[in-house]
């Protein structure tokens, strides 16, 4: 039964009048365009993901959207965004997208390693490169999501990065991405990364807002790994208004005998909708994506992976957390398909998360589409509050109630963190962490005073 | 353990890929022109001497399904069904009510003694020791032929007839508690089996009762391009127990039929029902010509304190299973149970698993559930377990496991565990593997052929399940997986 969503609501006819405004002056030679214009007839058949689509069951972004927000001109630096830029700690290459746009001053682009070419999107977007479509296209389970069709129609900027074969990168590469916030807008950005053969690094996402007013975010980070390369790549998402919506995509293709390791925080960021396509295209590879949810207030975090594994000897990881405290509520649906051909593989999945008070709410889909006999797959999902014996264990040793939580909580979300090879990086995460449960702590002090 | 050694003797002695109850019995039959408007509602109805509110009901029914659209959401591949070549109701001209089993055609008598079932209550009181005795309820095609040992149950007060003969003779039951669990309009399938049901069985255990003996329920499809809608309804009162259990088969025949029931369960205070299945329909040729479209909704609900539903099935029949026994656990400290066993080989498709919607507090459920596909057949688990905000304390746990035999058959997994209220707690595993190598060989070094030592592993692969069943079905059960899964080696 095909499913009729006339493109009905304000939001969505809002879309189509702004793709019918701005893409004469979107940049792209005509196999872009011809990917926009595809990608919007497809957004326009499906309209925007509503709750009636199996992936997009939990996140009703139809509704989350009441309208479609002006899309984001020339950036304005504003002090706020260079207050923020020196807050980060973030060593090594910094490159700054402002309201989706490059801001090629704001970056560190002076002595890049040899082998590292860096590019601002819409430049690389016109450029005569024969395989940009299919860099652009990622994975083909990624190929019917209208949240991404959007991304593709409109995207404007981003930077692409391209590392060459054999290099290997001392530093992470981040690429920031700050909104204003000083008018609500809507950002569209895709950036791309590209590993050459054995290549080594680590790339940053940083997605935060420097004002107060919310913004429609639809980013895409395109990753592909060449063979025997080992990338690992961290997101962070935080500091965005409450009413902010954004729906973040990752497009990976890992290599042959290759090693690919993602970790996300989400926290303090109204709705965040994240989606990682993760194709094998070679053998005796190893992908693991991880990831932390720190909900409070009304916040929605949503983890939506499809990991596709297409040939034999792949292996593949994947574990969440979620700590949901006040009305939040957390999603988690992870899909591993394993084609007919796809022998040994070994996949393991794992979703975790701990409800803080009644009010939380935690939906957990773990899938398996398996098509090969000589596989070992398996996946656990458990929901629950924090273990009351742990807590007595602590709270018997002098610390009181909130302390021993924070201190359980920490524990829970540093499995997953651990993961995170780079130090600083995982300093960085946890201090982020830390930072979330400390204002979690000061203010159930000040409500048990 | 020597169940395996029956098993094993088992496989020896039947040719590969046998479907052994596909034989067909030549009875007269009774049916109406093939096809669904109202007028077949009608006839089912005025057949059934049914009384004006079941027509009626049967009748809204039947117009709100005329509105529905076929689900397409699991993961099975059919063609599009025609309703309207189908016959929706098929009796025995003999027979229709017997008052004895001397009335009953003696050839369908020959079809459950080929089937194994003991319809004659004295050959079962000759052999049979009293507490393993069964009461049956024999359906063939639309209408029930038999039920036995209805005067002894009637003296425990336990009511246990056809659904036709329920709604004459206890219709206030069938009025409080009909589509109580299931509304007509649950789903399409539902929807089409409230308009057009033909019989099935009732139970009504009253308060304080335990019923003194197992129930069973056969169910036979016979006739050529019959749909066959049954419907059942369990109702146990305070504090009563009750033990049924249902079984089915079919002719093999090149065309596929369909089977789309209705079972409801009712648990009040206290009160505990397990209803197991073994389901055992024709799954169609090697080719995955023929079979038996298996669309069924069951649905317990615990509507009482403290009560408890369990669910048992071993599915090894039918081309498509597409079932999702669940429990509503609606009293507080009630517990719903679902143990599963789908075994697919050849061309079949399983799509199946279970609901557990906790409401109550301190409501518990268990979900074990375990997937054999062999040949090219899918087997997928599709299961939920949810946490009202107000069930506060719910506990589930869930395994669901499943072994691939044989490189071209498809397992899949889909859960779906939502919690609201902080103090649930889930948990859910799952892990899709084959049969370790290691483990082939060390039975085959100790002399096993490849294919015993496949039925051994696959016995103790699923032993968690059959040791739900009552003993003299899951020795049943057993063979019927080792049957299912022949040819599959190799």
């Amino acid at each position: 039964m095909a499913i009729v969503t006339p493109l009905k609501t304000a939001a969505e006819q809002a879309l189509v009048q702004q793709f019918a405004n701005v893409k004469a002056e979107l940049p792209g030679g005509n196999a872009v365009r011809k990917l926009r214009e595809d990608a919007f007839a497809g957004f326009e058949a499906k309209g925007l993901p509503h709750r009636r689509l199996e992936s997009w069951r939990y996140t009703d972004l139809r509704g989350l959207l009441r309208d479609a927000k002006p899309l984001a001109g020339q950036p304005a630096i504003t002090p706020e965004i260079a207050e923020r830029l020196a807050a980060l700690k973030l060593d090594g290459i910094r490159l700054v997208l402002v309201d989706g746009a490059f801001a090629a001053e704001l970056s560190t682009l002076e002595g890049l390693p040899e082998g590292v070419t860096v590019n601002a999107l819409a430049d690389a977007l016109v450029s005569p490169r024969e395989d940009l479509t299919r860099i652009l296209s990622g994975p083909g389970v990624s190929a019917d999501d209208s949240g991404l069709m959007l991304n593709t129609a409109l995207m404007r900027d981003g930077v692409m990065v391209e590392i060459a074969e054999g290099v290997e990168l001392e530093t992470p590469i981040a690429i920031v991405s700050l909104v204003s916030g000083v008018e609500e807008q809507a950002v569209y950005s895709r950036s791309v990364v590209l590993f050459g053969k054995g290549a080594k690094g680590t790339v940053v996402e940083v997605s935060e807002a420097a004002g107060p007013k919310a913004a429609q975010i639809n980013g895409a980070l395109v990753i592909e790994t060449g063979d025997e390369t080992e990338v690992q790549h961290v997101r962070i998402v935080t500091r965005h208004a409450a009413e902010s919506v954004q729906v973040q995509s990752l497009l990976a293709t890992v290599g042959a005998q290759a090693r690919f390791d993602s970790f996300a925080l989400v926290c303090n960021s109204g709705t965040v909708r994240q989606q990682h396509f993760v194709r094998y295209a070679g053998e005796h590879s190893e992908v693991g994506l991880r990831g932390v949810s720190l909900l409070g207030g009304q916040e929605h975090s949503d983890v939506t992976l499809i990991v596709d594994h297409e040939v034999p000897h792949g292996t593949s990881r994947e574990l969440f957390k979620s700590i949901i405290g006040g009305e939040g509520t957390g999603v988690f649906q992870g899909k591993v398909i394993v084609r007919p051909h796809a022998q040994k593989t070994d996949g393991g999945m794992k979703s975790n998360a701990l409800l803080l008070n009644d009010g939380a709410t935690m939906f957990n889909k773990p899938e398996l589409e398996i098509f090969a006999d000589d596989v070992v797959c398996g996946h656990g999902a458990t929901v629950a509050q924090i273990d009351g014996e742990q807590l007595f264990y602590l709270m018997a040793r002098g610390l009181p109630r909130p302390q021993a939580e924070a201190l359980v909580l920490q524990a829970f979300a540093g499995e997953a963190v651990e993961f995170v090879a780079d130090e600083n990086l995982r300093v960085l995460i946890m201090s982020e962490v830390e930072a979330w449960l400390g204002e979690r702590e000061a203010h159930a002090v000040v409500s048990a005073i | 353990m020597p169940a395996v050694q029956e098993t094993i003797e088992q496989v020896k002695s039947i040719d590969v890929t046998e479907y052994k109850y596909g034989f067909v019995t030549e009875v007269e039959v009774d049916k109406p022109a093939k096809g669904l408007t109202e007028d077949t509602v009608r006839y089912i109805s005025s057949r059934k001497n049914e009384p004006e509110w079941m027509l009626e009901w049967r009748l809204d029914a039947f117009r709100r399904w005329k509105t529905m659209t076929e689900p397409t959401w699991s993961r099975v591949h059919y063609p599009p069904i025609d309703y309207q070549d189908l016959y929706y109701y098929a009796a025995p001209k003999k027979g229709a009510s017997p008052k004895s089993l001397d009335e009953v055609d003696p050839a369908i008598l020959e079809t459950y003694k080929k089937l194994g079932i003991p319809l004659r209550e004295q050959e079962i009181l000759a052999g049979v020791q009293p507490e393993n005795r069964v009461a049956v309820d024999a359906v063939f095609d639309s209408v029930s032929v038999v039920t036995t040992f209805k005067k002894e149950l009637a003296e425990a007060g336990v009511i246990f007839c056809s659904i036709s003969e329920a709604i004459q003779e206890h219709p206030e039951l069938v009025k409080k508690y009909l589509a109580s669990v299931v509304p007509v309009t649950d789903n399409y399938f539902a929807t089409l089996n409230s308009a057009v049901f033909t019989d099935g069985s009732f139970v009504y255990v009253p308060k304080g009762v335990r019923c003194p003996m197992e129930l069973s329920t056969y169910f036979r499809i016979n006739e050529q391009n019959t749909g066959q809608f049954e419907r059942t309804l369990i109702i146990a009162d305070e504090g009563a127990y009750v033990s049924y259990l249902e079984g089915c088969t079919a002719p093999k025949r090149d065309e596929n039929q369909l089977h789309a029931a209705v079972v409801e369960l009712i648990a009040l205070d206290d009160a505990e029902i397990k209803y197991s299945t073994v389901q055992n329909w024709f799954p169609g040729d090697a080719e995955g010509k023929g079979g038996i479209y298996n669309f069924v909704t069951k649905r317990g609900d615990c509507r009482g304190r403290n009560s408890k539903i369990s669910w048992t099935q071993v599915e090894t029949g039918s081309a498509i299973t597409w079932k999702y026994p669940s429990c509503i656990l609606r009293g507080d400290g009630s517990r719903g149970e679902f143990y599963s066993i789908a075994v697919s080989n050849g061309m079949q498709q399983v799509d199946s698993g279970t609901k557990m919607l906790h409401l109550g507090r301190n409501t518990t459920s268990k979900i074990i559930a375990k997937g054999i596909a062999a040949g090219k057949s899918d087997s997928t688990y599709r299961g939920m377990v949810s946490a009202h905000r107000k069930a506060i304390g719910a506990r589930n746990f869930t395994n669901c496991d499943s072994l691939l035999i044989g490189d071209q058959c498809g397992a899949h997994t889909v859960p779906y565990i939502e919690a609201k209220t902080a103090t649930a707690v889930f948990e859910h595993e799952a892990t899709t593997s084959k049969i370790g190598e290691d483990q082939l060989f060390y039975c085959q070094q100790r002399g096993l052929s490849e294919e015993e030592a496949v039925a051994l592993i696959v016995n103790g692969f699923v032993k968690e399940v059959l040791q739900q069943l009552p003993m003299e079905f899951a020795v049943e059960a057993q063979k019927l997986i080792t049957i299912s899964l022949e040819g599959s080696v190799g």
